[in-house]
Order: structure tokens, then sequence, then C-alpha cells
């Protein structure tokens, strides 16, 4: 391909900063929703939080990530069919991460709840459908990951519905609350453990060259879980209880259990969030990455370039750590009525709703997901107050980011391809 | 502008703290009345106006909270409880303050001095009746608590045993009533009859405190039990 030849450096560099600045989004906004609940719920302080999230987003992207990134690598469109052109493919992953990010920075502007993952499946979807050809989309994949966004919020609200039920049966609503929850809230912990071990461990580690049958990862996940219970249950031996806080409001020692709780889920939601949302900048990334260097082969081998994980995940964290903090302290400033025992319900529903859908490989919105997750236990009875309203604009957002992003990437896709041409 | 989390925006303004400033305001209110009627058993009326305002102003406070809080309870607003339980606890909480005012002003309006021989019967009235305001913020402030267990076991055990005790508080108050109508009915003879008339409606109002607040209580239960 003279293209590569001529070109196909300036195609990478190009790709990489585009990638970089998409991933950097993610670390500032994304991320920020994610670990807001915990800073919210007083948890962790902003600077645990940023350490927490550094470290988890990056095991979760680089352990868990490969599902959701090889999807919006090749599940959206079928790349095969560019066999013969894969100029195209290179100009429309670099016109969808331009597209996603400058819609992502037009919506950051104006305070619409947009999600990354909207952006980037609208972005590809346009360049592909319009700018090469409606038959190339893979639109049977693209109906299951809209499926997806519909039904990620309920499942994870259904599930802190019940996990938060589950706990005003067992701890709070008992004569004894604080000796129950000594008892039963490293229970909690082995199931968040358990949870997000076995699905990282039974789908995601092939690419480490783990790959672990169903009984095998079952039975690391079990020993996963009770490790994190008995780190837990040391930490909570440590607790000192004040009796006089109880005094003005019965539950502040109560709470301080579910703190320590809400620091293993808070783990969990950023290793869940790395799992699924680094895929939307270093997806398209490693799909120019992977055809350029092979000079112009549309890459068979499922292997992401250890390089541009590193950037992704690089990317978020200076995100995170330029922004991060300051929209972490936003959030959490706004939602200090989650107190931890309810925190933890909804991040523990969220991030496994999350872990889940990225085993199955699909791009799902973390923070939408965790919306739903928070109405989950407010339907338990368990907030204060909560504003309905808040389910039309994600449904607006998600109804005008798919056109947005798609007009955006088609744009930059025709401009592309006009500079540099069709080999 | 600039970028608002979808987590944010979730969390609306929790109208229960602001429902406990609420009855708190109104029972500093009604605290009010004892110095009030300590005045105008003294018949010292430059003290009176001081007090009278008193009330006045915090009256006037609940009311700009009561609108405050119901400003910020728009329909797509989900809550732990009835919208419409919470809103009917609101004013009748507010309905409380509303009384004191009414107290005070009909007795400084006309200047009514009650006879000396129910002077000590009548300040025990008053604060009864001003004790089951008390019990009302007590059982108000239980909130909190009620919103964490989710309105549910030992907690809610709690509310009723406190709205039970203010139910107490009321039928002791509804005994003073009936015991200082018969008192006013056996000197009502020898009174000035259209002072008498305000005596029985300012007996009414007192009693009417225990009453509301009881009613604060009634809803408060009805939010648990639902």
């Amino acid at each position: 391909m003279d293209i590569f030849a001529v070109h196909g450096e300036l195609l990478i560099y190009l790709a990489l900063v585009v990638g970089f600045l998409m991933a950097f989004g993610v670390g500032a906004n994304d991320v920020a929703n994610a670990m807001g609940t915990s800073v919210g719920a007083k948890a962790l302080t902003i600077k645990q939080a940023i350490f927490v999230a550094m470290i988890f987003e990056f095991a979760g992207a680089f352990l868990a990530g490969g599902q959701v990134t090889s999807t919006i690598r090749k599940g959206i469109i079928d790349a095969n069919q560019l066999a013969g052109t894969p100029e195209l493919l290179v100009y429309g992953m670099i016109a969808a991460l331009l597209a996603a990010g400058i819609w992502l920075l037009i919506a950051t502007y104006f305070g619409w709840p947009v999600s990354t993952t909207h952006s980037i499946v609208g972005a590809i979807v346009g360049f592909a459908a319009v700018g090469i050809s409606a038959d190339i989309v893979s639109w049977g994949k693209v109906g299951t990951i809209v499926m997806s966004w519909v039904v990620s919020p309920l499942m994870a609200g259904t599930i802190a519905f019940l996990i938060f039920t589950s706990v005003q049966k067992l701890i709070i609503n008992t004569d004894n609350p604080l000796e129950n929850a000594k008892r039963y809230v490293p229970f909690y912990m082995f199931l968040a453990g358990f949870m997000i071990a076995l699905v990282t461990l039974y789908k995601g580690l092939k690419h480490v060259g783990l790959d672990l049958n169903f009984s095998e990862s079952l039975v690391i996940a079990v020993g996963a879980g009770i490790v994190i219970a008995v780190i837990g249950k040391y930490m909570i031996s440590r607790l000192k209880f004040d009796p006089s806080a109880d005094r003005d409001y019965h539950y502040t020692n109560l709470e301080k259990i579910f703190g320590v709780l809400m620091v293993i889920t808070a783990c969990g939601m950023a290793f869940a969030h790395g799992s699924n949302d680094v895929a939307n900048a270093i997806g398209p990334l490693a799909a120019v990455v992977s055809v350029v260097e092979s000079g112009g082969e549309i890459a068979k081998k499922s292997s992401i370039p250890l390089g541009v994980l590193f950037l992704g995940a690089l990317g978020i964290v200076v995100g995170l750590a330029v922004y991060g903090s300051r929209v972490i302290a936003t959030v959490g400033k706004k939602i200090t009525e989650l107190t931890p025992s309810r925190g933890f319900a909804a991040e523990l529903a969220a991030a496994t709703t999350v872990v889940l859908a990225s085993g199955t490989g699909l791009p799902i919105s973390t923070t939408h997901t965790l919306v739903g997750a928070v109405l989950g236990v407010g339907l338990a009875r368990g907030i204060a107050a909560l504003n309905l309203g808040i389910i039309k604009t994600i449904v607006t957002s998600w109804v005008i980011t798919l056109p947005a992003g798609a007009l955006l990437s088609i744009t930059f896709y025709f401009i592309l391809k006009g500079i540099f041409g069709v080999g | 502008m600039g970028y608002k989390s979808p987590l944010s925006v979730l969390f609306a303004e929790s109208p229960f703290k602001p429902l406990q400033t609420h009855i708190e305001t109104v029972h500093e209110c009604t605290q009010q009345l004892t110095p009030f009627l300590d005045a105008v058993i003294n018949e010292d009326w430059d003290e009176v106006i001081v007090w009278h305002k008193k009330i006045r102003d915090l009256e006037h406070s609940a009311d700009e909270m009561k609108r405050e809080i119901r400003l910020n309870l728009p329909k797509g607003i989900f809550l732990p409880v009835d919208r419409r339980d919470l809103l009917d606890l609101l004013s009748r909480q507010d309905r409380i303050a509303n009384l004191a005012k009414d107290i005070a002003g009909v007795i400084f309006g006309r200047k009514l001095t009650f006879p000396k021989s129910m002077k000590q019967e009548l300040k025990s009235y008053v604060s009864r009746n001003i004790d089951a305001c008390a019990q009302a913020v007590k059982a108000v402030n239980e909130l909190d608590e009620l919103i964490t267990s989710g309105f549910r076991g030992q907690e809610s055990a709690l509310v009723e045993k406190l709205i039970d005790e203010l139910d107490q508080i009321e039928n002791d108050s509804d005994n003073q009533q009936k015991e200082l109508r018969t008192q006013l009915l056996a000197l009502e003879s020898d009174l000035n009859c259209i002072d008498v008339m305000f005596m029985y409606k300012v007996i009414d109002f007192i009693g009417g405190l225990a009453d509301n607040a009881q009613l604060v209580g009634d809803r408060l239960e009805l939010m648990v039990t639902r």
C-alpha cells in the first residue's frame, strides 16, 4: 500500500494523539462518575480515590478490557469486507475518535450527560454506514449493543434493589445492627471480589496466556473472594467505634463498617470501568495501529498491541490527574446524601453489571449503569430524594449522541479521505 | 456551563433536613408563648409587645421555610415516602406556628387578661401544649434514621413509641382544657361577656397546638407504615 508507505507514520501519530486525547477525556470525566460515589459517601478522600482509580482502572483495562476492545475494533463493522481498501478503515477509525472526542467536548461544555461509549459507537456506525456502505455494519451486533444500554441500568437497578433490601433485613433492621454488620459485611466483600474475579478469569485472561475453564475460574474466584473478605474483616476489626457518636444519628458507627466495604466496591467499580470504557479510546486506535503496522493487512489476530493499551491507560491516568480530582470533587459534593450503606449497594450492583457486560464484549455506559443502580436503592426506600428528571435527560442524550457522533465522524472521514486519498 | 455529571443531577436536595429545621422553628415559636403569657399575667404590655413581635417573626420565618420546601419538591422528585404525606406533614407543622401567632394576636389585640384564679392552670396548660410540640420535634427528628432504616424495624418501633407519648401529652392537654372551661364557666357571669367569648377561643387555640402536634405524629405514622 503506497498510502501507508508514505503516510503510515503520520497516520499512526495522528491516531495516537487523538486516541490519547480520548483516553484523557475518559479519565477526566467518566472516572469521576465511577469514583465520585465513594468520595460523596466519604468512604475515600479525593486523593485516595485517584490512587484507587489509577491502579484499578489500569488493571481492569489490562485484564478484562479485551472483549470490549475487540467489539469496538471489529465487532461493529465487518472489517474483512475492507481487505482491498484498508486505508478506509484507518481514516474511519481516526475520524470516529476525533468525532467522539469533539462531541464529548461540546457536550461537556453545555453540561449534557453524554456517554463516551455512545459517542464512539455512533461515530463508528456513522462513518461505516454512510462513508463506506451500510452493508459492512454488523447491524445485529449494533442492535445488541443498543439493547444492552437499556438492559444494563435496569439490571444494575434490580441487583442494587436486592442487595440493599438484604442489607436492611440482615443488618439495619435488626436488634443489633453493629454486630450484624461485623458478621455480614465480609460476605458482601466476598461477593464483590468473587463476581469480578469470576468474570475476569473466565472471559478476560486469554491474552496473558491463561485460558481457564469455568470450574477452574470458579475455584480461583472463590479464593479471591475469600482473600478480599479476610482483608476486609481485618480492616473492620481495626475500626474504633465511638458510642457517643450515635446519640444524634444512630447509625454513625454502622456507616463506618459500610465505609470499609465501600473502599472495596470502589476498587471494583474502577476495575469495571477500566474493563469497559478504556476500549472506547484504544479500540479504534488498536485498529489503526495494527492495520498500518502490517502494511495494510486487516489483522486477523486478536491481541491488542501492548503499547496501545499502555497509551490508553496512561491517557486515563493523566486525564484523571489533571482534571479528574476537580470533577470528582464536584460530583462528590453533590451526592453527600449517599451514605456508605447505600453507596456500596449501588457500586456493587453497577460493577457487577459492567464487568458482566465487559466479559460479553458489550460496550455500555458505566455512568448510566450507576444511575440505574442508585435508582434501585431509591426504590428500596433508601435515599432521601432523587430527581427522576434525569431519566428523561439520559434518554434524550442517547437519541442525540448517536446521530451527532455519526454526523461528525462522517465529516472527518471525508476530510481525511480527501487529504490522504485512496490507494 | 461545565461538566454536570448525571449522578450529581440525580441526587435532589433532601426535603427532610429542611422539614426538621421547620418544625424546630415552629417549636421555638410556641416556646415564646411562655414569656408572653407571663408578661400578660403581669400586665406588662411593653414586654408583651416584645414577645408578640418575636412570635410573629418566628411564624413568618416558618412560613418562608414552608414555601422554600414546597418549591424544592416538584413532581419529578422521587422520595422514600408519599409526596402528599410529606406536604401534609409540612402544613400540619406550619399550622402550629399559625396557632401560636393567633393566640398571641388575640390576647394582645384585646389586652385580654384571664381571671387571677385561672392563671396557674392556664400556665401549665400552655406548657403542656408546648411539650406536645417538643415531642413532635423529637419524632420528626427521627426522619434521618427512618430513611437509613428504610422505614422499618427497630427505628420505626422507636418512632411509634414517640408518637404514643405524644398522644398521651395531647390527652393531658384535653383534660386540662376541660378543667379550664369548667373554671371559666363558673366565673363567666362576672366577666365582660365579649372577653369571655375570646377566652374560650384562646383556650381552644392553645389546645389546638397539641391537636396539631398530634396530627404531625399521625402523618409521620402514615409515612412509616406505608
